[in-house]
C-alpha cells in the first residue's frame, strides 16, 4: 500500500509538470498579451514604450527561459507579480482561495447530503409517485444552468424580501453567512446533487436485486438496515467516483455562480486574469486548480479502499 | 378674524420657506455607494483610455481648471478654476498662464506647487525622465512647446501656435495634476491627489474605497464621508442590487434603454436620466481592401444605412443621428439639420437612398447576380455585436452578403490597429466635445487611432485652420465643412450617437450627468445624501 501511494504521488508530480507545460505554452499561443491590450486599447503607441514594458515584464525573453523562470520561482514560493495590479501574485491569489474553498466545500456537502438520501429513497420506492416526483426534480436539476438558477434566486430575493444575497465580505450574523455562502452553494449544488441522486438511484436499484439483499431480508433485517447497511454500502462506489469528478468540475460551475452572486473568489478572478492575459495569475491559478483536482482524484481512489474492503492497492 | 388669518398665513409661509431652505441645505456625512461595471486595470487616470478609471479616481484629484460639475453641458464657458485661481491668454494667444492656489496639500501632506504642474505635463509630453507605462493622450499636447514656471505658484503653457481648445482639454477629467514626488508606478496602485477624497484601497475585482479629505482646500466640501465602489461586472446582478437598495447610484451612463424600463418598474422612486454619452457607433472601412478600395462601393454602403432603424431597435428611438461631432442639443459643434440631411445617406427617403446605392453598386460591377462577400468584424460584446447584426441585414439591400466576425476584446484593438479587417463596427468615445480632440485623433493622417487609413491632406489643412481659430462662430462653420466632407468621403460612416441611462436613489442630491462628455463629471464633491 505504501509503495502504491508513493508511486501515485510520483505519477501526480509528472502529471503536474505536464500540466504546467501545457498551461504555459497554451497561454502564449492565445493571440495578444497584456502589452497589446494596454497599448492598442489606448492608441498613440510609441513602439519604444511598448518594447520597454515588454522588457520590464520579461515577456520579451525566449519562452523556454520564461517557463524555467516561472518554475524556479514556483519551487521557491515566488509566484511573480500580477501584470495588472503590480502586486505579488501570491498576495492576489491567497485571499481568494478560502472564499472559493468554502463555496466548493458547501456545494459538495449539499450535493452529497441531498443527492445520496434522495437517490436511496427514489430507488427504494421505485415506480411510486414519490419516485417519479424525485426523478422529475433531478431531471430539472440537470437541465437548469446554475447561472440561471442563481439569477432566479437573486430575483426572488429582491421581489420577496427586498434584499439581494450578493457577497458580503464581512458576514456578522448567521443570516448574512447563509446568504453569502449557502445560497450560491445551493445554486451550484442543485445540478450536482441531481446527478448524485440519479447515480445513487441506479446503483441502488442494481444492488437491491442482488441475492445478498434477499438473504438479509430473509434473515429478518429491518428495511432501514437492508437499505443503508447492506445496499447503500455496496452501491456507494460509483457515487464516490461521481462526487470526485464533480469536485474537479466544480470550478467550472463556480465561475458562473461567482459572477452572478458577485463573489470575489478564485474562479471569477481567473476569468478576469485571462481577459487581461495576466500570465502570472493565470498560470499559477490553473496550477493550483490542477493540484486540487489531482489530489481529489487521489483521495477518491483511497476512499475506494475504505468503503470496499475487497479493494487492496498493491504493487 | 382677517388679521388672525393673515398672521397665520404669514407664519405658515415663513415656516414653509424655512423648511424649503433647510431641505436644500446639503447634509454632511454618509457613504456614497456605487457599483462599478468592471475592475479597472489601474488607478492612474493619465494611463487610462476608459472612463472605468475616471469614475472612481477623479474624486481623488484636481485639475488646473475643470468643467463646472453642476453644469451638464461642457463648454469653454463652463470651465472654472480648480488648482488654478485664474488663467490668462497672452496677446498672441500662444501662452496660457495659470496663477495657482496657495496652501494646497497633497494627501500625503506635501505642499502642491507649480513644479507639480510642470512635472505632470512634462511626463504627458514625454519630456521627463519618469515615464508613464502608457500615455494615451500624448497627442493632446502636440502644440505645447513646453511648460514653464514662475515661482511656486505660476505655470505657463507655451504653445507652438494658438490652440484655444487647450483649455477644454485641460478641463477634462482625463487631465488631473499629479504629484512630482510620487512615481507613476505608485500612482497606478495608490494614487495621491489633492482632491476631495483620499484613496483608501483598491481590491481588484472587489471594491474601491475613498474617504473624505478633511484638509480639502475648498472649504465645506466634500459633503460625503466617503465613496465606495463595489465591482459587479454582471449587469443583471448590479441592477438588481440597485433596485434592492444596496447602492445609491448605478454606474454612470451604463444602463441601457430597455434595462432602464425594468429599473423604473421595480424601483419607481429612483431618479433616472438618459443622456448622450458622446460615443458614436460607426463603420470602419479598410479602404485598401477590395471592393471597398472603390469609393463608389463605400458610398453605396453609406447610402444603404437606415439610421432610424438602428435607433428604434436598439434605443427605442432615444439616440441621435449626426456626423462626427456630437449632435445638438447635447453637442456644441454639430452641423445644422438641413446641412446634415443634404449629405448622401442622411436624407429621410431610405428607399431612394438605397436605389442610388444599387446604381453605384451596378457601376462597380455588383448586382443581383454578383454579390459582395464580406465579413463584418466587431467586438464580442452586445453594444458592438447588436448594431453589427443590423448592419449586416441592411447591407443585403445592396447585394452585400456579410458575415458576422466576432472578436474577443483582447484581440479587437490589435486587429483593428494592424488593419486586419475589411468592414468593422466600432465605437468611438470622445473625452471632450471639441473638434481638435476628435479630428486629429480619428482622421489625421499619422494618427494611431485613424483605423481606416483615411488620409486627406486638404482636410488636414482645415483641421489646423479650425484649431487656431479663436472666433467660435467662424470655427463652427469650419468644423461643419470638415464634418460634411468626412461623411461624404465615407471616412468612417457614423451610424448613430449613443444615449445611456443613469439612475440614483431619490435621497442622492447634487449629481449631474454631463450631456457631451462621459469622462468629465465625477468629482462628486457636491454630492450629498438627504437621509
Amino acid at each position: 500500500m505504501f509503495a502504491y501511494i508513493v508511486r501515485r504521488l510520483a505519477l501526480m508530480l509528472v502529471t503536474l509538470v505536464g500540466i504546467s507545460v501545457v498551461v504555459f505554452f497554451l497561454l502564449r499561443v492565445v493571440p495578444g498579451n497584456i502589452v497589446d491590450i494596454l497599448f492598442d486599447a489606448a492608441g498613440f503607441v510609441d513602439p519604444a514604450d511598448k518594447a520597454n514594458l515588454e522588457r520590464e515584464l520579461g515577456i520579451d525573453q525566449p519562452l523556454a527561459l520564461q517557463y524555467l523562470h516561472w518554475i524556479w520561482g514556483l519551487l521557491h514560493g515566488d509566484l511573480g507579480y500580477s501584470y495588472v495590479s503590480e502586486k505579488p501574485a501570491l498576495q492576489e491569489i491567497l485571499p481568494r482561495i478560502p472564499i472559493t474553498a468554502r463555496l466548493a466545500g458547501l456545494a459538495l456537502l449539499f450535493s452529497a447530503s441531498i443527492g445520496i438520501p434522495l437517490g436511496v429513497i427514489s430507488a427504494v420506492n421505485q415506480g411510486s409517485r414519490l419516485d417519479y416526483i424525485l426523478r422529475v426534480v433531478s431531471l430539472s436539476g440537470l437541465s437548469l444552468p446554475s447561472f440561471w438558477l442563481g439569477l432566479l434566486i437573486l430575483m426572488a430575493s429582491v421581489s420577496l424580501f427586498g434584499n439581494i444575497p450578493i457577497f458580503n465580505p464581512d458576514p456578522k450574523t448567521f443570516g448574512e453567512l447563509f446568504t453569502t455562502y449557502c445560497l450560491p452553494a445551493m445554486a451550484v449544488a442543485f445540478r450536482s446533487s441531481a446527478l448524485t441522486m440519479r447515480i445513487t438511484r441506479s446503483s441502488m436499484l442494481e444492488v437491491l436485486r442482488q441475492d445478498y439483499i434477499r438473504t438479509a431480508r430473509a434473515k429478518g433485517a429491518s428495511e432501514a438496515s437492508v437499505n443503508f447497511n447492506h445496499a447503500l454500502k455496496n452501491a456507494i462506489l460509483p457515487v464516490i467516483t461521481v462526487v470526485g469528478i464533480e469536485a474537479a468540475f466544480l470550478i467550472g460551475g463556480l465561475i458562473v455562480t461567482e459572477t452572478v452572486f458577485n463573489i470575489p473568489g478564485v474562479a471569477r478572478f481567473l476569468v478576469e486574469a485571462i481577459r487581461w492575459r495576466d500570465y502570472p495569475i493565470v498560470q499559477n491559478l490553473v496550477m493550483f486548480i490542477a493540484v486540487v483536482v489531482v489530489f481529489a482524484n487521489f483521495t477518491v481512489d483511497m476512499l475506494y479502499a475504505v468503503f470496499d474492503p475487497r479493494i487492496r492497492y498493491t504493487d | 378674524m382677517r388679521i388672525v388669518q393673515a398672521l397665520a398665513a404669514a407664519v405658515l409661509s415663513v415656516l414653509a420657506a424655512s423648511t424649503v431652505a433647510l431641505a436644500a441645505e446639503p447634509k454632511q456625512g454618509g457613504i456614497f455607494r456605487i457599483y462599478h461595471r468592471d475592475s479597472p486595470g489601474s488607478a492612474s487616470i493619465h494611463e487610462a483610455a476608459t472612463y472605468s478609471i475616471n469614475v472612481p479616481f477623479m474624486p481623488v484629484f484636481n485639475n488646473l481648471v475643470i468643467y463646472k460639475q453642476d453644469v451638464a453641458q461642457n463648454s469653454l464657458d463652463s470651465i472654472v478654476p480648480d488648482l488654478a485661481e485664474s488663467w490668462a491668454w497672452s496677446g498672441d494667444k500662444k501662452t496660457l498662464t495659470f496663477k495657482l492656489r496657495q496652501g494646497v496639500k497633497w494627501h500625503d501632506g506635501k505642499p502642491f506647487t507649480s513644479a507639480d504642474v510642470k512635472c505632470t505635463f512634462d511626463m504627458l509630453m514625454g519630456k521627463s525622465p519618469q515615464k508613464f507605462r502608457q500615455n494615451p493622450r500624448k497627442s493632446w499636447y502636440d502644440q505645447v512647446e513646453d511648460v514653464t514656471t514662475n515661482g511656486d505658484f505660476e505655470a505657463s503653457f507655451n504653445l507652438k501656435r494658438p490652440q484655444p481648445s487647450l483649455l477644454a482639454l485641460l478641463a477634462s477629467g482625463y487631465t488631473p495634476v499629479y504629484p512630482c514626488h510620487v512615481s507613476p508606478a505608485e500612482m497606478r496602485t495608490h494614487p495621491i491627489g489633492t482632491g476631495p477624497f483620499k484613496f483608501v484601497e483598491f481590491k481588484a475585482n472587489e471594491s474601491i474605497k475613498l474617504t473624505r479629505n478633511p484638509d480639502y482646500f475648498k472649504k465645506g466640501l466634500p459633503h460625503l464621508d466617503g465613496i465606495e465602489f463595489t465591482i459587479i461586472p454582471n449587469r443583471s446582478t448590479a441592477l438588481l442590487a440597485f433596485v434592492a437598495g444596496k447602492f445609491d447610484m448605478t454606474f454612470p451612463t451604463e444602463v441601457s434603454i430597455p434595462l432602464l424600463k425594468d429599473v423604473k418598474a421595480q424601483a419607481p422612486n429612483a431618479v433616472c436620466v438618459v443622456e448622450p454619452t458622446n460615443v458614436s457607433t460607426n463603420i470602419i472601412v479598410n479602404s485598401s481592401s477590395a471592393p471597398f478600395d472603390n469609393l463608389d462601393v463605400r458610398r453605396a454602403m453609406a447610402l444603404a444605412l437606415d439610421r432610424k432603424a438602428f435607433i428604434s431597435i436598439m434605443f427605442e428611438g432615444q439616440a441621435d443621428i449626426g456626423g462626427t461631432m456630437l449632435p445638438a442639443p447635447g453637442g456644441l459643434w454639430s452641423m445644422p439639420k438641413e446641412m446634415l440631411e443634404a449629405i448622401p445617406g442622411y436624407g429621410p427617403d431610405i428607399e431612394a437612398n438605397r436605389e442610388a446605392a444599387r446604381k453605384l453598386m451596378a457601376k462597380a460591377g455588383y448586382g443581383p447576380d454578383k454579390h459582395v462577400q464580406v465579413k463584418v468584424s466587431t467586438r464580442n460584446i452586445p453594444v458592438y455585436r447588436d448594431p453589427a447584426v443590423i448592419l449586416i441585414d441592411q447591407l443585403k439591400t445592396i447585394y452585400v452578403d456579410a458575415e458576422l466576425d466576432v472578436v474577443d476584446t483582447a484581440q479587437w484593438f490589435p486587429k483593428v490597429a494592424r488593419k486586419d479587417y475589411v468592414l468593422g463596427l466600432n465605437l468611438t468615445g470622445n473625452a471632450v466635445d471639441d473638434p481638435d480632440q476628435s479630428f486629429y485623433e480619428n482622421y489625421s493622417c499619422g494618427s494611431e487611432r485613424n483605423y481606416t487609413n483615411y488620409c486627406n491632406k486638404d482636410i488636414e489643412k482645415l483641421f489646423d485652420e479650425q484649431s487656431v481659430e479663436t472666433d467660435v462662430n467662424k470655427r463652427k462653420k469650419l468644423v461643419w465643412e470638415i464634418d460634411k466632407k468626412l461623411q461624404e468621403d465615407v471616412a468612417r460612416p457614423i451610424i448613430f450617437h449613443i444615449h445611456a441611462g443613469t439612475c440614483w436613489q431619490p435621497y442622492v442630491k447634487g449629481v449631474t450627468i454631463m450631456v457631451n462628455g462621459s469622462y468629465n463629471g465625477y468629482r462628486y464633491e457636491d454630492v450629498w445624501l438627504d437621509k
